[in-house]
């Protein structure tokens, strides 16, 4: 008898992940089918999209539309490819995170070691900013650059992420910080380190999953970001806004191929941060969130 | 005036008091061991010690230096944790030197103390391993190097052993008091265990409920508690309290005490000031070991009292065997020697060293003092 219902209960398992599997395996494939088609139309000439299969593996191989997506595409009224874009965007977004997250760090040290009073309500007015949606502040922000003389600059965009940053990076210090055991910070206190050395030597040296988890998170926002980028850009507008201006252009001939390797160049340092660091991002996400 | 001046001492939070004038001088190379139940107060007094927490009102000071206000590094003491508070991010050597070099202390004279105290406590092998690839043991000896190399006044040690498991926290213990007699220095150390309490100190601080209920000797504590409360915590099994009352037979004040079968047995007092307290109620306090088989009883005692009752629980515990019986209408354990024949329900004759038997006020609590 006892045989007999495990017999059943294994092979009922068997199902059952079979099932599991096939599902997994469908999600997979939906999510990488578009990947595909952009990678696989980035290396035809333009003639077999339009004359054939999207589908289809190239029959000529081409890395042209690369090329000319990356230095001679048409952007708005000027032929320079993504090139100088890209590098716009590299130069806010490095700024950017480092200095959001070196900011989070320092607020979750402070609103967990150094408590004051009314830290809490500090915190949650933080977090408050979370939670602002942006066209709320297009305004605002704008009056706020002209005046200290940020408008249409790199800084200023830095200044706007930096801005909008530091209540997600604070969240995750602080959250990561608050299961931090205390006795070490008065170990150290007694050792006669000060309140940027405890940070520097102690704190800072053990922190390396949460700022993981706040390097691309903060990354993948400030580079993904499109309404700030054409809002407070000008002329130094970032890798997305010079996309769109690429894919959108509504004269000449709609060149595919070079929309789709474009369109890879944007999301590639993304992918590549994923792809570095990502399973640190889950075991960090994790270790915040639990232990908060 | 003492090495370290504890002296009316208040601690508050907001308007709750829970440290009520406290007032300990503390000798030059003494060991004094703060002990109580959970929430009296002792890591509060230790962390102000420390400069971890303001002090309220009162004076700490050290070498007759007032420390109120002055930053725990200004203060020459080290610090034991009980999660030891090692740097985990850095080697056992680098966690042993961050205070000196933090005090700017040169390279040279660092490596030098880290070499001395390394070799004192037997941890060279360890100093180049992180902190996460040490045993428990292993760190709290770390925990005690790091405070060893700063040379401090003052060594204050939060319940370091409280972590450990049963067998390396008597080792340590014996570490612990070994070193102390070695170096000869200062320490004030925090413990909710009163046989560490007992064992380790010159002399002890038994709090509770945020007062120092009574400072004294281990011999002191133990022997001839202030009241009810230090008499209960200290020892164990606890001291048996027995609900008596006091009644003249021969002209000699008696301790007169229902045993198990609702006979009253009456013992004679050897403290001398019983005579007031004839007719009253009063609490006897009787230790397990002055209770016990005849032949176990203490020789050089000089007022060794029998009686005969029913034995309810047998423990044979190796070195003793403790027997449960009824006294006075309560549970009293007896300490007996391991090899005692003896037998559950049996009628037994149980030795009571009335020497050693301390007197209660049941109202005030505190002890009738001969």
């Amino acid at each position: 008898m006892s045989t007999a219902t495990q017999d059943s209960a294994v092979s009922s398992g068997k199902i059952t992940r079979t099932f599991i599997y096939l599902v997994l395996l469908m999600s997979a494939l939906f999510y990488l089918l578009p990947f595909f088609v952009m990678l696989v139309n980035s290396l035809k000439p333009l003639a077999e999209i339009t004359g054939g299969n999207m589908m289809a593996l190239p029959q000529t191989w081409t890395i042209e539309p690369w090329l000319k997506a990356w230095s001679t595409a048409q952007i708005g009224v000027e032929a320079t490819g993504l090139k100088p874009y890209f590098l716009n965007s590299i130069l806010m977004v490095v700024p950017a995170v480092v200095i959001s997250t070196g900011i989070g760090a320092l607020n979750g040290y402070v609103l967990t070691k150094w408590r004051f009073r009314g830290d809490t309500l500090l915190f949650g007015l933080l977090l408050f900013s979370c939670f602002i949606p942006f066209q709320i502040v297009l305004i605002p922000m704008a009056t706020i650059l002209g005046k200290i003389g940020l408008a249409g600059s790199i800084p200023g965009l830095v200044l706007v992420h930096v801005v909008y940053g530091v209540g997600f990076t604070t969240l995750y210090y602080r959250n990561y910080y608050a299961a931090f055991p205390t006795e070490l910070v008065h170990a150290a206190m007694i050792d006669g380190a000060g309140f940027f050395r405890i940070f520097w030597r102690i704190m800072l040296p053990v922190s390396g999953p949460i700022t993981v988890v706040s390097v691309i998170w903060q990354f993948t926002n400030v580079w993904n970001d499109f309404l700030f980028g054409a809002s407070f850009g000008g002329q130094t507008q970032p890798m997305t806004v010079a996309l769109n201006n690429l894919v959108q252009s509504s004269t000449g001939v709609k060149e595919y191929n070079v929309h789709f390797a474009g369109a890879i160049l944007a999301a590639l340092p993304t992918l590549l941060v994923y792809i570095v660091a990502g399973r640190y991002f889950v075991r960090g996400l994790m270790a915040g969130s639990v232990k908060g | 005036m003492g090495f370290l001046d504890i002296s009316n001492v208040t601690k508050s939070y907001g308007n709750v008091e829970v440290l009520h004038h406290v007032d300990i001088a503390v000798q030059e190379g003494e060991f004094l061991v703060l002990v109580g139940p959970s929430g009296c107060g002792k890591s509060t007094l230790l962390n102000m010690i420390a400069g971890l927490e303001d002090i309220t009102d009162g004076d700490i000071s050290i070498k007759g230096r007032v420390m109120n206000g002055v930053h725990p590094s200004k203060r020459n003491i080290a610090m034991v944790f009980q999660s030891y508070a090692l740097y985990p991010n850095m080697t056992v050597g680098q966690n042993m030197t961050f205070g000196l070099e933090m005090h700017g202390v040169e390279k040279s004279k660092r490596d030098k103390a880290l070499a001395d105290v390394a070799k004192l406590l037997q941890i060279e092998p360890l100093l180049d391993r992180k902190p996460g690839q040490l045993s428990g043991g292993q760190r709290q000896r770390v925990a005690m190097g790091r405070a060893l190399v700063r040379e401090p006044d003052v060594f204050l040690f939060d319940e370091p052993l409280s972590n450990l498991d049963a067998k390396l926290r008597v080792d340590m213990r014996t570490e612990i008091k070994k070193l102390h007699e070695k170096l000869k220095t200062t320490i004030v150390y925090v413990t909710h265990d009163q046989i560490e309490a007992m064992t380790l100190s010159t002399r002890i601080a038994v709090m509770n409920g945020g007062y120092v209920q009574q400072l004294g000797t281990p011999k002191e504590i133990y022997d001839t508690p202030t009241n009810l409360f230090v008499a209960t915590f200290m020892g164990s099994p606890a001291m048996n309290i027995l609900p008596t009352k006091v009644a003249m037979i021969d002209g000699q004040p008696h301790a007169e005490i229902i045993d198990g079968s609702g006979q009253a047995v009456s013992l004679p007092f050897s403290q001398t000031n019983m005579a007031d307290w004839v007719g009253k109620e009063i609490l006897l306090g009787i230790r397990p070991e002055a209770l016990t088989d005849p032949e176990g009883a203490d020789r050089k005692s000089t007022n060794i009292a029998t009686l005969q009752n029913t034995v309810d629980v047998i423990e044979p515990a190796g070195a003793d065997t403790f027997v449960t019986t009824t006294l006075g209408g309560v549970n009293v354990i007896a300490r007996m020697r391991a090899d005692t024949e003896i037998a559950t329900g049996q009628k037994f004759d149980f030795a009571v060293n009335m020497d050693k038997a301390v007197v209660f006020d049941p109202i005030t609590k505190n002890r009738i003092k001969p």
